[in-house]
């Protein structure tokens, strides 16, 4: 019971990780990215790779995927994202969908169709028991960086200049543009961050998730989920988002195998026709 | 007559490439030989995307979700032919009834909210019957797909038609059901009713601001493009005699999206040009690299969005500065 807890937390954690990009982007732009889940699979395939075929250390590789896929995000959002900010919404999702499926065959063409393996160090295989609870160590390294992530971007958010800008122009670009604030730049960055952190989620997701080219779209869905419930406007809506998701899922799984994904999705269907902002979400006179 | 009437009544005049199109599906009829198979599936797709233009382009309703009424439609008119009566046309009338009660219900949850809530409830709800379908095996087959769907011949007072092996009754049977839903829709788009939805599709607030009652139209035409939706899944459960969890699946919601934007909202037709170039554009590609051509319909939409929409249908706005979209 309570180690199904602790798996669902882990798992929530890891959602949070990877979605609080988006959240954080689409509260920003008001874009509709439905591509987020395909840097995630970048950071994933850029540990696999760094592993395998060249033998870099497991926690080397954390901070390369990270790297690696904010520097992506940021060469595509210069290039292709930055056009689409003003077009309808139905144009950005068709957009973002294009690019999934553009990446999900193009890593199937090069990389092959496979579900892709990793070797994670000694000291985060196995488990041990706290108590009753059986605790698997690679949850709890999970939890533990993405606990420390959360932390640090709150605070990225709350205390630095950086972050009050950030917020500023999520509340109203115009007059932050009006007040001397560089919202590009503020856009860039953050959509390099968000995306990093999506590659560094899928780096460590690789382990529990598994990473075959068709994981933007299994997963798309769950994000889009974790933003839609959690809301856009503060990042602890999509933190308690992702945790509820990621505990239902993980109980839903255990307790009705045969119900699947029901459960969840008619979860999420009640609480957006109840609150259509989301569970956290305030109302935006947009 | 004033000018406001004036006006009204140029916009729902029959124009002549109507008619031409009318021609040209009546001739392929006669024409179609051994395409017939394809012409049928491009009559259901264009049906299909003829349903989700009336509520994309007409009422501006993002929704990712649609296959949800392709696939009840589907099953409702298998499940009628296999346990109640083997009737085409009765059982086509059972599906669409069925599938309008669904979009009713459904309504409910696309009334509020942004794109992106309405996106995830239309998504979520296609995800709920896809579980539900592949859960209730019992009723439904689960993942092998609803199997021994037989369906009797097509009674008219003209005489029965069997459904052969070529596909050409089916075929005329589903070319026959666009038409009649074309005339229909282009009747209701073309009605107070259909201009009231372009207005709430543009300003929402101006609309309600005059004294439209947006949500009560909202639900009508949701209503109706479920209907229709469902129309396109139960000729397709009845001319294949087979309904599988394949028709809620996201990728079919996705693509009709695009083919409904290939051959532009809102102007009803673009459904049926869109199902035409899409369904060609996949013969091709998966002849041309089976495994690999969702690269290049991915493709297509990155550059097809970067390019916008507008102007790739009138490629020679494509150098003009600012205007357009």
């Amino acid at each position: 019971m309570l180690t199904l807890l602790f798996d669902g937390i882990a798992y929530g954690m890891l959602l949070f990780v990877l979605a609080v990009g988006l959240a954080v982007t689409m509260g920003l732009m008001n874009f509709i990215n439905l591509a987020h889940g395909a840097f995630a699979m970048a950071g994933g395939y850029t540990t696999v790779l760094l592993m395998n075929r060249l033998g870099v250390p497991f926690l080397a590789t954390l901070p390369l995927a990270f790297l690696f896929t904010a520097l992506l995000g940021a060469a595509f959002e210069r290039t292709l994202y930055r056009p689409m900010y003003n077009r309808p919404h139905l144009d950005q999702v068709l957009f973002s969908i294009g690019l999934v499926f553009m990446a999900v065959t193009g890593v199937d063409y090069v990389l092959g169709s496979q579900q892709q393996m990793i070797n994670v160090p000694e000291w985060l295989r196995g488990r041990f028991e706290l108590g009753d609870v059986g605790i698997g160590k690679y949850r709890l390294f999970i939890i533990v960086i993405c606990g420390l992530l959360t932390i640090a971007l709150q605070m990225v958010l709350s205390r630095t200049r950086f972050g009050s800008r950030l917020r500023a122009a999520v509340d109203d670009p115009r007059v932050a543009r009006g007040l001397g604030i560089n919202v590009n730049q503020v856009f860039l960055l953050t959509f390099a961050a968000g995306s990093g952190l999506a590659g560094l989620g899928g780096a460590l997701g690789v382990e529990v998730l598994g990473m075959d080219p068709s994981f933007p779209l299994k997963f798309m869905v769950y994000f889009l989920i974790v933003v839609s419930v959690g809301g856009t406007t503060t990042i602890t809506g999509p933190l308690l988002a992702a945790l509820l998701l990621g505990i239902a899922d993980v109980f839903g799984k255990y307790y009705a195998p045969k119900l699947g994904s029901f459960i969840v999705y008619s979860l999420m269907i009640v609480i957006l026709t109840l609150r259509p902002q989301g569970l956290f979400g305030q109302k935006v006179s947009k | 007559m004033s000018p406001v009437q004036a006006s009204l009544k140029a916009g729902a005049a029959w124009r002549w490439w109507e008619l031409a199109l009318g021609a040209v599906a009546l001739a392929s009829l006669f024409l179609a030989g051994n395409h017939a198979l394809l012409l049928k599936d491009i009559a259901i797709t264009a049906l299909f995307a003829v349903s989700l233009d009336l509520i994309l382009g007409y009422a501006g309703v993002v929704s990712l979700g649609h296959a949800a009424f392709f696939g009840f439609g589907a099953y409702a008119a298998g499940l009628f032919a296999k346990h109640v009566m083997p009737d085409p046309l009765v059982g086509l009338a059972a599906a669409v009834g069925a599938t309008a009660v669904l979009g009713l219900f459904t309504s409910i949850l696309v009334l509020r909210g942004t794109d992106l809530t309405r996106l995830m409830v239309t998504l979520g709800v296609a995800a709920v019957l896809y579980e539900l379908a592949n859960k209730l095996d019992g009723l439904t087959g689960g993942a092998d797909g609803l199997q021994g769907v037989s369906m009797g011949p097509i009674v008219t007072p003209f005489g029965r038609f069997e459904f052969d092996l070529y596909g050409r009754t089916a075929y005329a049977y589903c070319l026959l059901v666009l038409v009649l839903v074309m005339l229909v829709a282009r009747r209701v788009v073309h009605s107070p009713f259909g201009y009231s939805l372009q207005a709430l599709r543009d300003n929402r607030l101006r609309a309600t601001a005059i004294g439209l009652s947006v949500n009560a139209r909202l639900t009508v035409i949701y209503t109706l493009a479920a209907a229709v939706a469902g129309a396109a899944g139960a000729l397709m459960a009845q001319t294949s005699g087979f309904a599988s969890l394949d028709g809620f699946n996201f990728d079919r919601s996705a693509d009709l999206v695009l083919i409904v934007v290939i051959g532009g909202t809102g102007y009803l037709y673009g459904g049926i040009f869109g199902a035409i170039a899409f369904k060609l554009l996949h013969e091709l590609l998966s002849t041309w690299t089976p495994q690999y051509w969702m690269f290049w319909i991915g493709l297509f939409l990155v550059v097809l969005m970067l390019v916008g929409r507008d102007r790739f249908i009138r490629p020679w706005t494509l150098f003009k500065r600012g205007g357009g979209a």
